[in-house]
């Protein structure tokens, strides 16, 4: 503290103390507003423009846009496709990702760190990368996985994975499991050890402990990873651009092309702003939900 | 014949000895406390009873038959957790419930008995609250209505009351008390609060290092302690060096200016050991000098520096003048009221 600071009369200091949050906060405040807030309001605004093969981008009001999205059943199907993808991801990565969980939080020392780094690795590859491999491995007819497939009975006939919901599905829950481990992970941390002892001294077998008493304790968990995946699938793009390709489009490949190959962005920022926006009223609508289901038992 | 019986019970972690030669016969219907300090072993052994550890040697049997071949969910023990170990999503009905839907008891019964252990346990009006909106003494009671309602043939209770504050706890172990009298529940407390001990118990076991010290009533183990470890532990003591002097006509155990009559099959060098409250001030006897001097309402407490040492001196505060700091007194008791060890006090 200087001299200064410390002979400063009384109101000054009140006053000073009163802006200091403001200005320590100021720069992330700033970056805030710069990088989020303005592109994002610059977005929407964008989304009422017009725009022609010829005279390009033109600023006025209009819900051109708007009405076309809400019409053509082409950008229903889009959109209806997205999240059926986001839905079936987030159903697979909580129905494998849970037990991958229950299984890491039982290891001991070593062998839980060593997997641990395991789960967690990928996240340290651009989802570039594995979204690749992926389609190295489904690669038409003779991909590998196709081959081991056929090879151990399981399909007779080759599963067409590239260009497909069932390609995609796949490598997103394969890329966005980490996020669902994590989450049921911190949760089964909380629990207590002796509570699964005091339901086996009452008479539990294993199962009912698992379906009694683990299981509703980390549904918190399982749910708060559901959200956390079902966003990041519902706004991935490398993974359907990779797998899907200009073939089998979701809402922001379609997005994308509108801004970069049709060149139409007023169009491609409603299709963005749309996506956002819903996305942004399931995630809320959800922890909602889910907050006011586990408020009495956990809060 | 014992209804509960541990057969020289060891336990084994790595080279780690942590119980050892544990032996224990308990009666039905009888309240045993495990007593010592933390990492004696007490809290392994009750695990081995629970059946969430197996011991390393040894037999544990109830009624005769063998324990440690049933697996844990069938031994039918109810069995309080330090932590309570509580299912918080589920209400203290569902809680108390759970132990007796594993029984497949029909549904009208468990009602009923579900309700009758909560009201044991006084907690009438609060079936349908989650145990995260309960009170840490509410919680230790719904914990003990969930181990007692499924009538267990014995009670474990793991330090259940160490995490209430003291006004509570003291009302927990009256209450505790009353309902295994009236259930007649055998049961078994670990506690490292010798107050808690002595208060509840039929017998103690007080445990050191993974071996029994001493099997006895709470007053035996008071006034009678088996080793140094024992007078330490449970309430306060004075331990003084004395020495038998086998030169006049008949021995007399001396320490310092204090003497009586030798007890027979003592020589040499030993330990004396007498508890405040039993030492008074007198005419003669071990001379000390008082050096602190702290009023405790119902009691006096002084510190004194003596011949053979520091001494501590309990006086009921029964209105009689009492010696004031720095005073030269004499420190007197009856011969009985000593309880002598073979060799010198550390």
């Amino acid at each position: 503290m200087s001299a200064v600071a410390d002979t400063a009369p009384q109101g000054a200091a009140e006053e000073r103390s009163a802006r200091a949050p403001w200005a320590l906060t100021a720069p992330a405040l700033m970056l805030f507003v710069g990088v989020l807030l303005i592109p994002l309001a610059m977005t929407v605004m964008l989304s009422f423009h017009d725009w022609g093969q010829y005279k390009g981008i033109e600023p006025v009001f209009i819900l051109k846009n708007w009405r076309e999205i809400a019409t053509d059943l082409y950008y229903a199907e889009m959109f209806w496709r997205t999240f059926r993808i986001a839905l079936l991801t987030t159903l697979i990565t909580a129905v494998l990702g849970a037990p991958e969980a229950c299984i890491l939080n039982r290891m001991s020392g070593r062998w839980k760190s060593f997997f641990l780094l395991v789960i967690l690795g990928p996240l340290l590859i651009s989802v570039v990368a594995r979204t690749l491999g992926w389609a190295l491995l489904f690669g038409g007819n003779s991909g590998l996985l196709n081959k081991a497939l056929i090879s151990m009975g399981l399909i007779s006939a080759p599963l067409p994975f590239m260009f497909t919901e069932t390609g995609m599905v796949v490598a997103l829950a394969h890329v966005l499991m980490p996020y669902m481990v994590l989450a049921v992970w911190a949760a089964l941390q909380r629990l207590d050890p002796q509570v699964e002892n005091a339901a086996v001294a009452l008479g539990a077998g294993p199962v009912t402990v698992l379906r009694r008493i683990v299981l509703p304790q980390v549904m918190p968990g399982i749910l708060s990873g559901a959200i956390i995946v079902f966003a990041l699938a519902a706004s991935a793009f490398a993974t359907p651009a990779i797998i899907g390709g200009r073939r089998l489009k979701v809402a922001s490949t379609l997005a994308y092309d509108e801004f970069l190959n049709t060149l139409n962005w007023p169009l491609g920022a409603a299709v963005a702003v749309l996506l956002l926006l819903v996305l942004v009223l399931i995630v809320v609508g959800a922890s909602r939900l889910v907050e006011r289901r586990y408020a009495q038992v956990f809060g | 014949m014992a209804y509960l019986e541990l057969d020289q019970v060891g336990k084994q972690f790595g080279a780690q000895t942590v119980v050892d030669d544990f032996s224990l016969a308990v009666g039905k219907g009888e309240f045993i406390s495990f007593l010592g300090p933390s990492g004696c072993g007490k809290t392994t052994t009750l695990q081995m009873v629970a059946g969430f550890l197996d011991p390393t040697r040894g037999a544990i049997r109830l009624e005769g038959r063998d324990l440690i071949a049933v697996h844990p969910a069938r031994r039918g023990l109810g069995i309080v957790f330090q932590s309570y170990a509580l299912f918080p999503h589920m209400t203290a009905a569902e809680n108390v419930a759970f132990g007796l839907e594993m029984r497949k008891v029909p549904r009208t019964e468990r009602a009923e008995r579900v309700r009758s252990a909560l009201a044991m346990v006084g907690l009438v009006g609060y079936e349908d609250r989650h145990p995260r909106r309960m009170s840490g003494g509410q919680q230790q009671r719904v914990a003990l209505a969930r181990a007692l309602v499924i009538r267990p043939s014995v009670l474990l209770l793991d330090e259940p009351l160490s995490n209430l504050d003291a006004k509570l706890r003291e009302d927990m172990q009256i209450e505790l008390r009353q309902i295994q009298r009236t259930l007649g529940t055998t049961t078994i407390l670990v506690t490292h609060d010798q107050n808690e001990a002595m208060s509840l118990s039929d017998r103690i076991v007080v445990m050191s290092q993974g071996r029994i010290e001493q099997i006895g009533t709470p007053q035996e183990t008071y006034e009678r302690p088996a080793s140094a470890f024992v007078s330490q532990f449970l309430g306060k003591t004075n331990d003084f060096a004395a020495t038998i002097d086998r030169s006049a006509a008949s021995a007399r155990l001396v320490a310092g200016s204090w003497s009586a009559a030798a007890p027979a099959g003592f020589t040499g060098p030993v330990t004396i050991s007498v508890r405040p409250e039993r030492i008074g001030f007198g005419d003669a006897g071990l001379a000390a000098k008082i050096v602190t001097r702290i009023f405790q309402g119902n009691y006096w407490l002084f510190q004194c520096e003596s011949e053979c040492g520091p001494a501590i001196v309990i006086r009921q505060n029964d209105g009689q003048p009492q010696p004031a700091e720095g005073e030269a007194v004499r420190l007197a008791w009856r011969p009985e009221d000593t309880s002598l060890r073979a060799g010198v006090a550390e």
